[in-house]
């Protein structure tokens, strides 16, 4: 990798930090309007056009909020646990293939953080990590309730994280790859566009999403901020842009679980008829086969993205609709269905393998792919 | 145990169906319902920009009305603070003088006359002692808000109406017939 190289992946992650950034920005002003919207209401209207500078007035409310310490709170802590939380929200979007890569001349961009053979369990570790920042903030303010939000969030992140593994086993049985970015090539076979994921794992895909919900504590999951019966939940105590960056946290959560599960089950970057669409390019347009593969690769990026917005919509649509589940209830559907059902997937899928219903992976992207690495 | 109205249903509790258990089916329905109020008409009324309506019997602030010749036309009888449940009418009685025939209709007129519209309470009760269809409760005007409780003492400077006929509220001009018509047919 060249210096040159090297500078422009830093480009790269610095655009895809800031476009996460402002993606959860935008979902704090997307989830108030969808739920007006839901509720025959119009929602923020006032500040700016549409309301669109309803973000920034937030933020410059929160920032001028009182930072308020609660008696007998670990102070060190207290501050430690919505910073921990935002961090790990943060870091996981870093191994997810945004886009293709872009080539000029010698110069080969790839658009993505960074790409590690771990990706999947990149994730999962930092998601599995999240936790923490949750547990900490509730730990540290000295508060019954935020405890009790705290234990609750991490019982029901250590549940759903066992279902939601078993769900990514199937996947990862039919990879054979724990690069997000493989997974992503494997899903986009010349000619047969609609080999995604999804069509040959729904029911694993239907207990990822639902174990997505669960993890990023959205309703009908969450439990650990219910305000019924714990006040706030974890951030009782929480005021000022401390409480700020645990809502943040949440929306960058929704975002990177939307990305995931783009990536993992609607075919990430690839779109329908790429292939052709290059061909045309190349043939019609005359196109070198280096420009056709970037205009593919910016169509793509603005695809994955459009998935992802679908994502966070269908989440914020969810919210609106569905009451919040009983704890017990919560901890029955996890321990006693999700996680037997995803075990089933597990072996359903090794069946259609080894009985060859579902094809091999055809290598044909990947090498070349790798090739060009 | 027995019923006294006869009209208690026994209800048997039937095991769910697998649909029922599987929870899927009724949360797909939950988020059709939402997804169409999604689209429906929104109930908002953006209010700097849009106001609702009046209501045609709305009963809004006070206007002490002229004649035709531009006189008033309280006389200063004291009937409608009489009538007013809220005591919020207060006024002082004058005796025209020469050559004032053509503000005050009446030998007598009010020299001054202050409603207090903390006290009121837009009954109409004022409007409807009044044996000099003088006072009219508007149906497009409220009063304000207002930061000092003195500025809500109306007096004759707030509550008399300007001469310019144009100026005038809707309430207290003659209607025509079809006009009358079509306003009981909007309060029936």
């Amino acid at each position: 990798m060249t210096l040159e190289t090297l500078g422009w992946q830093g480009l790269v992650i610095l655009v895809l930090f800031g476009l996460s950034l402002l993606i959860a920005t935008y979902c704090t002003y997307a989830e108030r309007v969808i739920a007006a919207f839901l509720q025959d209401r119009v929602g923020p209207d006032r500040a700016g056009p549409y309301g669109l500078a309803q973000p920034l007035a937030d933020a410059v409310k929160m920032f001028t909020k009182e930072e308020f310490f609660p008696g007998g709170a670990n102070k060190a802590l207290f501050i430690f646990g919505p910073c921990l939380a935002m961090v790990t929200a943060l870091m996981s979007s870093a191994v997810i293939p945004f886009g293709n890569f872009l080539k000029f001349g010698d110069t080969v961009v790839h658009l993505q953080g960074i790409e590690i053979n771990v990706g999947m369990l990149y994730v999962f570790g930092i998601v599995s990590l999240g936790v923490y920042g949750i547990m900490i903030g509730g730990w540290a303010s000295n508060n019954k309730f935020s405890l009790l939000g705290a234990i609750r969030a991490a019982s029901q992140n250590i549940s759903y994280e066992l279902a939601m593994g078993l769900a990514l086993i199937a996947v990862l049985m039919m990879s054979g790859t724990l690069s997000l970015r493989e997974i992503t090539l494997q899903q986009s076979v010349p000619g047969e566009w609609h080999f995604w994921n999804i069509v040959k794992q729904p029911l694993g895909f239907i207990i990822f999403i639902v174990c997505a919900f669960a993890e990023t504590n959205r309703t009908p999951f969450d439990l650990p901020e219910c305000e019924t019966e714990l006040v706030g939940g974890y951030h009782t105590e929480y005021s000022s842009m401390k409480l700020g960056l645990y809502l943040f946290a949440e929306y960058i959560n929704v975002f990177v679980a939307s990305a995931v599960m783009s990536v993992l089950y609607f075919g990430g970057f690839n779109f329908p008829f790429q292939y052709e669409l290059s061909q045309w390019l190349q043939s019609s347009r005359g196109l070198s086969a280096d420009m056709a593969q970037n205009v593919i690769s910016i169509l793509g990026f603005a695809g994955l993205f459009l998935k992802i917005f679908a994502f966070i919509f269908f989440f914020m649509w969810v919210r609106w609709t569905l009451p919040r589940f009983r704890y017990d209830q919560l901890m029955r559907l996890g321990w006693t269905i999700l996680i037997p059902l995803a075990i089933f997937n597990i072996l359903l899928t090794g069946g259609l393998i080894t009985t060859g219903i579902i094809p091999e992976v055809k290598a044909w992207w990947l090498t070349s792919a790798t090739a060009l690495r | 145990m027995q019923s006294l109205s006869n009209r208690a249903k026994k209800l048997e509790k039937k095991p769910y169906t697998l649909a029922e258990r599987a929870y899927l089916p009724a949360i797909f329905q939950g988020l059709s319902i939402t997804m169409r109020h999604f689209f429906m008409k929104k109930a908002t009324i953006r209010y700097p920009e849009e106001t609702r309506p009046f209501s045609p019997v709305f009963r809004g602030l006070h206007v002490l009305k002229r004649d035709e010749q531009g006189r008033e036309r309280c006389t200063a009888c004291g009937l409608c603070a009489v009538a007013c449940p809220a005591e919020a009418i207060t006024m002082v009685a004058g005796e025209r003088k020469k050559g004032e025939q053509n503000l005050y209709r009446e030998e007598k007129y009010a020299v001054s006359y202050e409603i207090n519209m903390l006290r009121c309470i837009f009954c109409g009760l004022c409007e409807e002692a009044c044996p000099k269809a003088a006072i009219y409760l508007q149906a497009d005007k409220m009063a304000p808000p207002r930061y000092e409780r003195d500025e809500f003492i109306y007096g004759k400077d707030r509550l008399v109406e300007p001469v310019s006929p144009d100026n005038r509220s809707k309430r207290g001009i003659q209607l025509t017939p079809e006009q009358a018509d079509k306003l009981r047919g909007q309060l029936a």
